[in-house]
């Protein structure tokens, strides 16, 4: 299914560099971007955060059998990955096989290319991971 | 109910159609009595092209013009109707209402199917990274063998049990026993999930009538009382859950239902659950109260969970079994309890089955429904 062109530029900032919030109210991270806090709700102040992108394996598993935009990627290690500033994402890793990752491992985010549409379609870029040997 | 399976000779409105029809004449009624009419339906956009469905099917049962809505929870959207049409009839704003819930899902390919159902999670945080259903499962599994040190092979007795009792429902899906090593064997989806941990793609209806209960008593001679419907939400994405080896929802519908209906999950006699994967019904035995924490999988393994053992579970075969028709799973749940606690649930009975629950989950556990049903005559 293509992505529109309008979803993919809202998600620039999230998806390149992993720009999430932070309540300061309560010290609580998100990402994605929350725009209310759900632990504080009307009581929450809502800032930008910039992540950094180094966290560990928090659980993990190989996909043999992709959705459609993903055949040529397929079978790919694909992970929960805990940020250091406690929030969890879902995404791949990169360039390793299952047997060389465990739950803790240490990731660094990578910036890669995720799917493209079709043969002249748009090419989706955003974040991976990478075990930090 | 429809058989469940692959039916390429039916669409979206002769199954529940043939679902509605049977319902209708178990319980005697012509139709005119019909007040309001709630179905659950996922995706019919999608794999059918078809939304509005709640109109469609008025239409083609000859319901209009009653108030006719479709509700959507993902896989759970049948058991959110259910609830839903519990809820009115227990308000009193309606008396007699029909629930259906129906997905025709062969019509496309299973990729199509694929992403259908990929919308049931975070589409921008999950699909867009590459998750399937199978996927995120997986992930709930690694963890769980992880924290409890459960097995790949306990997982697979899962899908051995619900296969023997699908063997002996003559709507179920599958109708052939396996073998743990079927399971072990069979092709990986997404580590350590393997084929035979994954529910099929599946057509089919199902369709049940409430009633207040002294209403009922008249209508029908073997009226089931639901004592209690409880629904609770948690976040889109999977890695936003405070746990990986729990439905937090489930538990929190459970608790509510078990003390609205001044129960026990001891005093459950027959369950269905929702076992979309093999884990998935490992975490819901845990989740609903049977078994301990972590020991869904020994529980299983050693045969607590068959028919016969302390708590039957998933006698109609399951997800896995008898087939998910994701919109119809949580309507199919409330007829096999149906069944059982009429005592005619045939070769598959469970003798003296007083007290039966129903679990159906949406997604990887956004939405999660559990009732309880009883035997009042
Ligand atoms: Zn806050």
């Amino acid at each position: 299914m293509e992505e529109s062109l309008a979803i993919t530029w809202r998600r620039i900032p999230e998806r390149y560099r992993l720009l999430g919030t932070r309540c300061i109210t309560c010290n609580g991270n998100y990402f994605p971007p929350r725009k209310i806090c759900p632990k504080c709700r009307r009581k929450g102040k809502i800032e930008n955060v910039q992540f950094t992108g180094k966290g560990k394996i928090y659980s993990f598993t190989t996909i043999f059998a992709p959705p459609s935009g993903f055949e040529l990627e397929a079978p790919y290690v694909f992970a929960i990955v805990e940020l250091d500033e406690g929030v969890r994402v879902t995404a791949q890793l990169v360039d390793c096989r299952e047997e060389d990752v465990k739950i803790g491992s240490i990731v660094r985010m990578v910036f890669r290319r995720i799917a493209e549409d079709s043969d002249e379609g748009l090419l989706h870029y955003g974040f991976k991971f990478a075990l930090v040997r | 109910m429809t058989r469940f399976g692959e039916d390429w000779s039916r669409g979206f409105r002769d199954l529940i159609l043939e679902a509605g029809v049977r319902a209708l004449e178990d319980c005697g009624l012509s139709g005119s009595e019909i007040e309001a009419l709630y179905c659950g339906t996922m995706a019919s956009g999608a794999l059918v092209g078809q939304e509005h469905a709640g109109a469609l099917i008025a239409d083609f049962m000859g319901l209009t013009p009653i108030p006719s809505t479709r509700l959507e929870a993902a896989c759970a959207s049948g058991g959110v109707a259910l609830r839903q049409a519990y809820v009115t009839v227990a308000s009193g704003v309606h008396d007699i209402v029909v629930v259906g819930g129906v997905e025709k899902m062969t019509d496309v390919p299973t990729a199509e199917a694929s992403y259908a159902l990929g919308g049931a999670g975070d589409q921008e945080w999950e699909l867009f990274m590459g998750a399937t259903f199978p996927g995120l499962y997986a992930l709930m599994a690694r963890r769980h063998m992880l924290d409890y040190g459960t097995t790949q092979e306990q997982m697979a007795a899962v899908a051995v049990k619900n296969h023997a009792n699908a063997a002996k429902n003559k709507y179920a899906q599958f109708q052939n026993e396996i073998t743990i090593e079927t399971v072990m064997k069979s092709k990986s989806v997404a580590s350590p999930l393997k084929v035979f941990d994954c529910s099929p793609i599946t057509d089919g209806a199902a369709v049940v009538v409430l009633a207040p209960l002294e209403k009922a008593k008249k209508i029908c001679e073997q009226p089931i009382e639901i004592v209690a419907s409880e629904q609770a939400s948690d976040s889109i994405a999977l890695h936003d859950r405070e746990s990986l080896t729990k439905i937090k929802a489930t538990e929190i519908a459970a608790k509510k239902a078990f003390e609205r209906a001044k129960l026990a999950p001891k005093d459950i006699h027959v369950a269905e659950v929702h076992d979309c994967f093999t884990i998935a019904e490992i975490m819901a035995i845990e989740d609903l109260g049977f078994v301990k924490k972590g020991m869904g999988g020994k529980a299983t393994e050693d045969g607590l969970t068959r028919i016969g053992g302390q708590v039957a579970i998933n006698t109609s075969g399951g997800l896995k079994g008898c087939g998910h028709p994701v919109g119809a799973t949580g309507v199919k749940q409330a007829v096999e309890i149906t069944w059982q606690l009429r005592g005619k649930a045939e070769g598959r009975q469970v003798k003296g089955a007083e007290i039966g629950l129903a679990h159906n989950v949406g997604g990887s556990g956004a939405t999660a429904v559990v009732s309880i049903f009883r035997k009042v005559w």
